[in-house]
């Protein structure tokens, strides 16, 4: 089986979020970024096809040269090579049509991105590189098993799961539940030295169109001081909450 | 030319963010100086849409879309769109609509914008304010494409009752449910979720043990709240991964969050922050929360939260 996991290059969780250029960009600095996390259970699930059931498997991102070490993170995790489409990620259309173009002169079974990305988290990308490739697709997925061509699939449904069954070529958009949060794996040294043998081959864009624009960001307004109850008086609260908050 | 909504349903049954896209339609039509059309599959009474802008409503009614169907489900809405000639077609935040949405963006070679928390600031260019960064920021965004896709974002724009009347049309698409089959659903249908609750009540590792959680649940009971819980709670079993809220989480845009012995870590708040009003409950008056809440009590949860079960149940008993 050949598996594509499709990896986001995002600020790490705790980051502060700031912008420059009268609110237009991102500001990087000081950002530390990351395996997209649900992409990480993702590639993590990868790796147990990879062990379980012999997969090969090839990390894709698309973007610049500031992506690679996350790459390289991915390969030093156990990935066996890497891809990156050599352009800015601008949008979810232009980024599924870059990959869509990996996956069709790959020829790969089965796409594993996530759910959603944490940075620009509009949860498209999956769901439009499937179609686009005319392929299956699962999203929020919680589990996957593949059989031959057949895979058995759970996904998150509001307010509990649901399983389907389908079958290969598939795209999923994975999140935690592929694996359990203590079966991520931390790159050890023999995998960080190995990583720097393996293939992480830079493609050229098709230059997809995009259709959609970033306008400009804005941050939350400040929230005024918590108002705090004495833990004595919880009628007050249940008073503050009908009367002032209006929610009960 | 027209605006286009697909206002879900379960068991025939309208669900509450029907109201909200329908109601976000609208605004957006009136903007264009156009008409809402509303598309339902095996929705039971469609006429309770025109309470909220809906001029006419496409009904599907066909047995193979019992089961949702992602595929089946987007390109039922994509002829939709073709037939009312939409220029912009609004869904909702529930897990199946953004499961179908950016399907139906690449069949309809729309510019999707998820997560969208305002009626457009514009609409030449048609120009959208979405959260991003998991709600630690907002990104106003333009859609550049002749057909556009808006999922709004839970709770963000409300309900706008209008004294209209929606007409009734069958609508007979095409159905092609291959791909990808249900086999089963396992769902509690007599509780609260996540993505549906008003109020949402959530433990975290201050609570000590799974053992702690059944005043969780009493509280969750007295106020109709769905349960939620921290990532460590979840990660350490004490919790199914479903209540997992926050940044890798769920998301819970509710209107009212009360955290009962959760820190408040920029990971946990970025996903609940949407909410309207935010209660903690917490013994440490350092804990981050209180920066986040609008309600604090510095207390020990297994004293405040007894008393706090007692008090609304009397307070619900007068106010019945
Ligand atoms: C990549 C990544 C992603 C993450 N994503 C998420 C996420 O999506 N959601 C999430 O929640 N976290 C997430 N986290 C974890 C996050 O950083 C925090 O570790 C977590 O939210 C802490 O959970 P907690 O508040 O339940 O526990 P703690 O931080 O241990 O806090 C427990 C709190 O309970 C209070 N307490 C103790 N006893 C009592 C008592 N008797 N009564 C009242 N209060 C009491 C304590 O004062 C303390 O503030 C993520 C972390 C990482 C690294
Ligand atoms: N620039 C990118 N390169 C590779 N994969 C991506 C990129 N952006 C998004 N993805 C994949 O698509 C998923 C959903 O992203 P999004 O649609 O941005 O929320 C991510 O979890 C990744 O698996």
């Amino acid at each position: 089986m050949k598996i594509l996991v499709c990896i986001s290059h995002v600020p790490d969780t705790t980051s502060k979020i700031n912008f420059t250029e009268g609110d237009t960009k991102f500001d990087t600095n000081g950002v530390q970024f990351v395996i997209n996390p649900n992409d990480e259970f993702g590639l993590t699930r990868a790796m147990w096809f990879k062990e379980k059931q012999g997969a090969n498997v090839t990390v894709v991102n698309v973007g610049g040269p500031e992506t690679e070490p996350t790459l390289r993170k991915a390969l030093a995790i156990g990935a066996d090579a890497a891809i990156r489409v050599n352009t800015e990620a601008k949008d979810g259309v232009q980024v599924a049509k870059e990959l869509a173009n990996v996956v069709s002169q790959g020829g790969y079974d089965l796409v594993i991105a996530g759910r959603e990305s944490i940075d620009y988290n509009g949860g498209m990308v999956p769901g439009m590189l499937a179609t686009l490739a005319n392929a299956n697709f699962v999203t929020n997925c919680i589990n996957l098993e593949v059989d031959g061509t057949n895979a058995t699939a759970t996904r998150e449904i509001d307010g509990g799961k649901e399983t389907v069954s389908t079958s290969l070529p598939l795209v999923i958009g994975g999140q935690k539940g592929l694996v359990e949060e203590s079966d991520l794996r931390i790159p050890n040294m023999r995998g960080i030295m190995m990583a720097r043998k393996k293939p992480l081959t830079i493609l050229d864009p098709i230059n997809a169109s995009v259709e959609t624009s970033s306008v400009q960001f804005e941050k939350p307004a400040p929230k005024g001081a918590v108002t705090l109850v004495d833990p004595d008086n919880i009628d007050e609260l249940v008073n503050l909450l009908h009367n002032e908050a209006k929610v009960i | 030319m027209s605006v286009l909504v697909y206002t879900e349903s379960e068991q025939g049954k309208f669900k509450k963010t029907a109201f909200e896209v329908a109601s976000y339609a609208k605004a957006v039509a009136q903007q264009l100086g156009t008409n809402v059309t509303a598309i339902t599959i095996n929705a039971a009474d469609a006429s309770e849409l025109g309470n909220y802008g809906v001029d006419k409503v496409l009904q599907v009614n066909n047995a193979e879309l019992e089961k949702f169907n992602a595929n089946a489900y987007a390109s039922v809405i994509e002829q939709a769109a073709k037939h009312e000639n939409a220029t912009v077609v609004v869904v909702s935040s529930s897990a199946d609509s953004k499961y179908l949405a950016p399907m139906l963006a690449i069949k309809l070679d729309a510019g999707y914008a998820s997560n969208v928390v305002e009626a457009p600031s514009n609409t030449a260019p048609f120009t959208v304010k979405r959260t991003a960064f998991t709600n630690k920021a907002f990104n106003m965004t333009s859609i550049t494409t002749d057909v556009k896709i808006v999922g709004v974002s839970k709770n963000a724009f409300g309900l706008v009752e209008s004294s209209g009347s929606a007409s009734s049309e069958d609508f007979s698409p095409s159905v092609d449910t291959s791909g990808v089959t249900v086999q089963s659903v396992d769902k509690a249908t007599d509780k609260v979720t996540i993505a549906d609750a008003e109020i949402v009540v959530s433990g975290g590792r201050g609570l000590k043990g799974p053992e702690n959680w059944r005043m969780v649940e009493e509280l969750a009971e007295v106020l109709g709240a769905a349960t939620a819980c921290s990532k460590p709670v979840s990660d350490l079993g004490w919790r199914p991964h479903s209540e997992h809220v926050g940044q890798t989480g769920k998301p819970v845009a509710s209107n009212l969050y009360i955290a009962i012995g959760i820190s408040g870590a920029i990971q946990h708040l970025a996903g609940i922050n949407a909410s309207k009003v935010k209660v903690v409950i917490n013994t440490d008056p350092e804990a981050p929360f209180f920066k986040a809440a609008d309600y604090g009590v510095v207390g020990d949860a297994f004293e405040v939260v007894p008393t706090l079960i007692e008090k609304l149940k009397a307070f619900k008993a007068q106010n019945a």
